[in-house]
């Protein structure tokens, strides 16, 4: 047998790993182990502050939404002929008239210069940036000359990735009282294309400054991040009003005096008040230059 | 103590030629830069910093000799690049003292009397100056004395800041050697004296100046007598100032042309800081940049094409020699990266479509804008991100579609312009703004008109069609008209339409429209759309 013994007992009571300090006090090791993110109670979170309202041209339409809300995105929606160009042209001559720089971006190039100046818009203060490629720019001498772009066959900007682009720019370049983006003639379908994220860009851009952007298009599609979503259409007068103003036997062209305008608040974020949809009409009339 | 009654500082550049490319290269301080002189194969060497001096290098070197040296950086010397050195110079000057003498290319005369008030004291100022010459790209000696011809002296003899005071002038200027006396005179005039001073064992201007006056008189003439008064600082003459013109250029000469816009900003770049240096010395600022290239059309010397060579957005050459832009801003701006930007916009808009040779910037001075924002005032955009953003947006949808409109006095379809977009300041806020009673029912162009079938029924229209927009089309609920207007029959545009107002019925609504038919074409078009 051998006489080696099994295991040593002198091993056995030799402790295995000696503390060389002494261990912290478990209030200690529970305070360095990580926390759960703190739960800050609701009364004190940062109240975002109501923005300041401007006028919007329209007093029916102020006295529906208050107004149009600085820093925030507001978007006007409406079918051909429901008359949010009219709306969108006593926005812009209110503006002007309270000596603001503002901002058209003109995405189907179709505003007017002679509406606008009846509707007393000041052309020193209006940037008009009108997207599109124009005629000449496809013209084919223009495809042989020295264009880049053209020449490593790439495709125009289409109008609304040109809109997206130039809208950016001036938000980032700040000082503007109205930035209207005019989406009215694009197709609805591409008007929805335009990415959600670019709404909210556009959005945080705004945010803390005193611009206001305006959106007008076919149909809703900047979602959330409107704060006011306002329908305008024509209303049910319109069309005895037009009946009855047009001459049997016209000498003269114009066939409008008036236009009914229906204006429908659907969405409002400016309150906790619950969603109320709330309509209010105003006219507008044809003046002749 | 110095007295204060009457100093004058000298701004010296050592080395001129040198320091005028280094300006426009400061990356070559470091390097062994020899300034060439002459025209191909004669050339010989002009000037070279002290690097290259250590190495061996002497004026007058032929080019094949210092070629040998492959470390040695050859430059052809650039009149245009020290006259706006010398431009530099003069600007550093006079954002000190109103009472400058331009001496010679490379030396300036200051006036400093009473400028210790606004500037400080004599030291402090006269390291200003130097720091502000550095800033302008030029390293340069500064010396301040009692007396204009004592200040040269110092400023030629010492290097860096240096401060003589008054009764010290011999003392300080004595371990100069003699030969910085005659630094500025013909060498066929100076070398007999020279050689002469030589020979009595003369070799500094302490030396000299201890000499009798009457043995030197005797000797050397009422001019030795000068050379002495010299040496001792004891010369006092009238300063003659100038009033140097307000003209802010720039060139560089380029060794290899350049290709693409990339490097050319960098070198714009430069040029700009330098500009924009000189413009805030004299207090001014611009509201127009000029920018002239000169192109180096023709053929590569391999046989290649220019443009074959280059990639990138500079194209084939045309038969052109200079490529001119000009960026006019709306108020006037100090501001060299917007500057940059801005040309950069313009350039790759309008690209010069050859190698470039030689760039030549001019700034026009103007006094800078004095704005004061009012706390209540409506918000306006600042100038310089304005002119930037709109370049950039035109950049993007082209220059002739951004800017504000005019209406032009015509019933023409289409009678306005862009012009461009200047908001002017806003005065007060105005919180009585006047509504009309009555909005405008507002039109939207449809450009270019969009070209309808129309199907008349008792002189009225009654059916539309229209090819390019297939949701416009559908009977004719009203119609109004026709109202005929023309205009400028006179001139080959003359134009003449019948317009009418009408209300078509869509898939969910009604849609008015304004229909015209062209008199002249015949055609039917739908001008715009009511909304």
């Amino acid at each position: 047998m051998s006489s080696f013994p099994l295991f040593s007992t002198e091993a056995a009571h030799r402790p295995v790993a000696a503390p060389s300090v002494k261990l912290p006090a478990l209030s200690e090791r529970l305070s360095a182990l990580p926390k759960l993110a703190e739960v800050t109670p609701a009364s004190r979170l940062e109240v975002c502050p109501t923005p300041e309202m401007v006028s919007s041209g329209i007093a029916e339409i102020d006295a529906l939404t208050g107004g149009l809300p600085r820093g925030r995105l507001t978007e006007v929606f409406g079918s051909a002929s429901s008359g949010r160009t009219s709306l969108a042209l006593a926005t812009l001559a209110t503006a002007t008239q309270r000596q603001e720089a503002c901002a058209l971006v003109d995405v189907s190039d179709a505003f007017d210069p002679v509406s606008a100046a009846l509707a007393e818009v000041q052309f020193e203060r209006l940037l008009w940036v009108r997207c599109g490629v124009s005629e000449k720019d496809f013209s084919p001498r223009r495809h042989r000359v020295t264009e880049k772009k053209y020449l490593d066959n790439e495709r125009p900007e289409a109008p609304v990735e040109q809109a997206l682009r130039v809208t950016d720019l001036l938000l980032q370049s700040g000082g503007f009282g109205l930035v209207m983006i005019d989406l009215g003639d694009v197709p609805f379908k591409t008007a929805r294309r335009i990415p959600l994220a670019s709404w909210f860009r556009f959005q945080r851009a705004v945010e803390h400054t005193p611009t206001v952007l305006l959106v007008i298009t076919p149909a809703p599609c900047t979602q959330s991040c409107a704060t006011l979503l306002l329908k305008v259409q024509a209303s049910g007068k319109k069309l005895s009003a037009v009946s009855s103003r047009l001459s049997p036997d016209p000498a003269h062209a114009r066939l409008l005096e008036g236009f009914q305008v229906q204006g429908e608040l659907l969405r409002s974020r400016l309150g906790r008040k619950p969603v109320q949809s709330v309509t209010v009409a105003f006219a507008t009339k044809v003046r002749t230059g | 103590m110095i007295n204060s009654s009457m100093p004058f500082a000298c701004i010296f550049v050592p080395d001129f030629p040198v320091e005028a490319l280094l300006r426009a290269e400061p990356e070559l301080r470091s390097r062994l830069l020899v300034v060439l002189e002459g025209k191909a194969p004669l050339q010989k060497v002009f000037a070279a910093n002290e690097n290259a001096r250590h190495a061996g290098v002497d004026p007058g070197m032929t080019k094949i000799q210092v070629e040998a040296c492959a470390e040695l950086v050859l430059r052809a010397r650039s009149l245009s690049q020290e006259t706006a050195a010398h431009a530099a110079l003069l600007d550093c000057a006079q954002s000190f003292s109103p009472r400058v003498e331009d001496t010679a290319c490379d030396t300036i005369i200051l006036d400093l009397t009473g400028m210790e008030l606004l500037f400080g004291p004599l030291p402090k100022l006269a390291r200003d100056l130097a720091r502000r010459a550095s800033d302008l790209g030029l390293q340069v000696n500064v010396a301040v004395a009692s007396n204009p011809d004592a200040a040269v002296l110092a400023a030629r003899g010492f290097s860096g800041v240096t401060v003589i005071r008054e009764g010290n002038e011999t003392e300080q200027l004595g371990s100069l050697p003699v030969e910085t006396l005659f630094v500025e005179q013909n060498p066929e005039e100076s070398e007999p004296l020279l050689e002469t001073f030589n020979r009595w064992g003369i070799h500094k201007l302490r030396d000299l100046a201890a000499l009798p006056d009457a043995a030197l008189s005797e000797r050397l003439g009422q001019q030795g007598v000068y050379w002495q008064k010299l040496a001792r600082g004891a010369v006092s003459r009238t300063l003659v100032p100038v009033e140097p013109p307000l003209i802010f250029e720039e060139a560089i000469e380029l060794e290899d042309p350049v290709f693409l816009l990339e490097p050319l900003a960098f070198l714009l770049a430069r040029m700009l800081e330098q500009l924009c240096a000189r413009l805030e010395s004299r207090a001014l600022a611009t509201q127009e940049l000029r920018l002239q290239l000169e192109l180096n059309n023709g053929w590569h010397e391999d046989g290649i094409p220019w443009s074959d060579v280059g990639a990138g957005i500079l194209t084939r050459a045309q038969a052109r020699q200079h490529f001119q832009r000009t960026l006019r801003l709306p108020v006037p701006l100090l501001d060299a990266k917007t500057f940059l930007k801005l040309l950069q916009l313009d350039l790759k808009a309008h690209p010069p479509g050859a190698p470039i040779a030689k760039i030549h910037l001019a700034a026009e001075p103007v006094r800078p804008r004095a704005a004061q924002n009012g706390l209540f005032l409506p918000p306006s955009p600042e100038p310089e991100k304005l002119e930037l953003t709109l370049a950039r947006i035109a950049g993007i949808v082209g220059e002739d579609k951004v800017g504000s409109l005019q209406l032009l006095d015509t019933h023409r379809p289409e009678g306005f312009r862009m012009q461009r977009f200047t908001p002017g300041e806003p005065q007060q806020k105005s919180d009585s703004i006047q509504k009309s009673e009555d909005l405008v029912t507002a039109l939207r162009i449809f450009r270019p008109p969009a070209a309808v079938t129309v199907t008349m029924q008792d002189g009225k229209p009654a059916f539309l069609s229209c090819h390019r927009r297939k949701e416009i089309r559908g009977e004719i609920l009203w119609a109004a008209g026709p109202w005929r207007s023309s205009g400028d029959w006179w001139e080959q545009e003359g134009w003449a339409q019948d317009e009418w107002d009408i209300a078509v019925q869509g898939e969910n609504n009604i849609a008015l429209y304004r229909l015209v038919r062209d008199l002249l074409s015949g055609k039917w078009l739908l001008e715009g759309e009511y909304d």
